[in-house]
């Protein structure tokens, strides 16, 4: 079994340059390895520089504060005009409501598969759950265009088939199973002593769990929540094939929007390479990977802090 | 209200709210399986499409799929696992600066849009690179983005073999090297090997980087070398349904070709579960 133990033995009884050379590969080895650590360092850089090489180059065309608080997105016109807002607002529309309606809904959730249920059901549930992060994006944005549009159409009688509602609805899926399960995680890390010492002091198991359970574990649930927004705002496909795509500043859930990841992915394949319109999707990429590694590192400092208070 | 009524609402409710999620997985699996199955023939998995797309199969995506998650974990493998092995067995703790740094970064890439990915692709292997639309610039596109994923995984599983193993081979006198490979790899094998089709699947059901980074609308032929373009099946779920002639008409396609995709993408995960929990029981003794 332990083949090292028989290799060195013969390493040990040959000549004496085995040693330094061992040495020289145990020393590559690592560096190796080093090397493919700090390749997820390089990656992260590499995205840096490219979306903001060719991202700022819009800005020789274009007025980066026009760009920022432009009300109109039409790139492709006799006096082409690329305002951001229409996109960010679709986004926010979009996100805010798949939070606002997946967040009380998963946190319950997470809450019964903690603190309630037997271990069968936890069991059988979490993987359940789990299956839900484990279908591709465009499986959901299938099914918000063929059925989820016309159950939609159906309730509210409204003209317009696909609309942020229509993609907040599936985001809503989509982001669940993250925040079941990271909250679900601090949860059931709350120590066994705070539970005893509340049940010790007359309270019932609901009273425990909402006033010394949840309170103790709101950091993570909040861990949760943000990773659930990093999520829906990166969401691309799904979004794209649900929310109808119509660059406009709306905040009405019944009306098409479109985000600033469903605008990359339908002009990237109409424009010119680099032109100006070609720069400008790239910024608003730029423009998305700040606000996704904004949410990132937020749910990280948190992480950190709490476990430096020891919990 | 007395206490006890108040419990029973609340509990309800959390019941209810767990069983609302529960309920809404069967319904969207239910959907898709019933809507699916009866355009799922041998001829739809083994034919390429016909008369623009209305008819025939979906052979050309799902070789394209497999090509493509192929080459993605020929370039992910190495990377993560390497990255593994650094941070779970070679990192020291207290030099917490190249940690730190290297554990955001993980941490950041995990939380990139798929379509940021997508931009890197055409930027960095595209462009600027000149590989041109192709199978290798969206396997590597996808192999940065499948890389946190491996990463964690792999690194999880190095973590449970317990220290005992690595201080007894030490204690034999074998090197760092003799250590990890045969004192820690082989009983990390299986994770590892959870931490592989767990990225397989992951890219095989992603769209947006491989949209911007060589997936073809439609190719009479099979791809030849990694420098041709290629059909996948996610990219032909996403133009079948928007951006074909008459969408209505090829509804039965459209939902063969997402149980096609969901079958692949949800038969590796339970793959990687079944492996999971197999040798968790068989090593429920290092645990």
């Amino acid at each position: 079994m332990w083949r090292g133990e028989l290799r060195l033995r013969t390493e040990r009884g040959s000549s004496p340059i085995t040693h330094p050379r061992t040495r020289l590969g145990e020393k590559v080895l690592e560096r190796a390895f080093w090397a493919a650590a700090l390749a997820s360092v390089a990656i992260v850089v590499l995205i840096f520089v490219f979306l903001f090489s060719n991202g700022l180059q819009a800005f020789r065309d274009i007025d980066i504060m026009r760009f920022l608080t432009g009300t109109i997105w039409q790139p492709v016109s006799e006096e082409p005009k690329y305002g951001l807002v229409p996109m960010l607002t679709g986004s926010l529309l979009v996100t805010g409501l798949s939070i606002v309606f997946s967040v009380p809904i998963s946190i319950l959730c997470a809450t019964y598969l903690s603190q309630v249920a037997s271990s069968t059901v936890r069991e059988i549930a979490k993987p359940v759950i789990e299956m839900l992060a484990a279908i591709p994006s465009v499986v959901y944005g299938f099914v918000a265009l063929v059925i989820i549009a016309d159950m939609i159409q159906g309730a509210f009688h409204n003209p317009i088939r696909l609309n942020a509602l229509n993609a907040s609805i599936v985001l809503t899926l989509m982001v669940a199973p993250t925040i079941v399960s990271i909250s679900e995680d601090a949860i059931s890390s709350v120590p066994q002593e705070y539970k005893e010492a509340a049940l010790a002091l007359g309270a019932s198991k609901w009273e425990m769990i909402s006033k010394v359970v949840l309170p103790s574990s709101l950091s993570g649930i909040f861990v949760a929540v943000m990773l659930g927004v990093g999520r829906a705002i990166g969401e691309t496909m799904a979004v794209l094939m649900a929310a109808g795509n119509a660059a406009v500043v709306t905040f009405d859930p019944l009306a098409s929007v479109e985000t600033m990841t469903a605008v990359i992915a339908i002009e990237m394949g109409e424009v010119t390479f680099n032109s100006t319109h070609f720069y400008s999707l790239f910024a608003v990429g730029g423009v998305l990977f700040l606000f996704t590694l904004a949410i990132n590192l937020i749910a990280q400092f948190v992480v950190r802090r709490y476990k430096a208070l020891g919990r | 209200m007395t206490k006890a009524a108040t419990q029973r609402i609340a509990f309800a409710l959390l019941r209810l709210s767990a069983a609302v999620i529960v309920a809404s997985v069967f319904l969207l699996l239910g959907y898709l399986v019933w809507n699916g199955t009866p355009a799922l023939s041998l001829s739809f998995l083994l034919e390429s499409p016909r008369e623009g797309m209305t008819a025939g199969g979906v052979f050309p995506a799902i070789v394209g799929t497999f090509y493509l998650t192929l080459l993605t974990l020929l370039f992910a493998l190495p990377l993560g696992v390497g990255a593994a092995i650094y941070l779970s067995e070679y990192a020291d703790p207290r030099r917490s600066k190249t940690l730190y740094m290297i554990r955001t970064a993980t941490v950041v890439l995990a939380g990139i849009p798929s379509i940021v990915y997508g931009l890197l692709g055409l930027g960095l292997f595209v462009l600027f690179l000149r590989l041109g639309f192709s199978i290798l610039s969206s396997a590597l596109a996808l192999s940065f983005l499948t890389l946190p994923v491996i990463i964690s995984a792999s690194e999880e599983a190095l973590r449970t073999v317990p220290p005992s193993y690595r201080e007894g081979a030490f204690a034999l006198g074998a090197t760092k090297w003799q250590v990890i490979r045969d004192a820690v790899l082989p009983f990390a094998a299986p994770g590892i090997l959870t931490a592989c089709i767990l990225g397989l699947a992951r890219a095989a059901g992603e769209t947006a980087p491989i949209l911007l980074t060589g997936a073809a609308y439609y190719l009479p032929e099979l791809p030849n070398s990694i420098f041709d373009q290629f059909m996948a099946l996610p990219f032909h779920i996403f133009t079948l349904s928007t951006q074909s002639v008459n969408p209505r008409l090829t509804r039965p396609i459209q939902f063969g070709s997402v149980l096609v995709l969901l079958l692949l993408v949800l038969s590796l995960n339970l793959v990687a579960i079944v492996i999971r929990s197999y040798y968790r029981q068989k090593y429920r003794w290092v645990t």
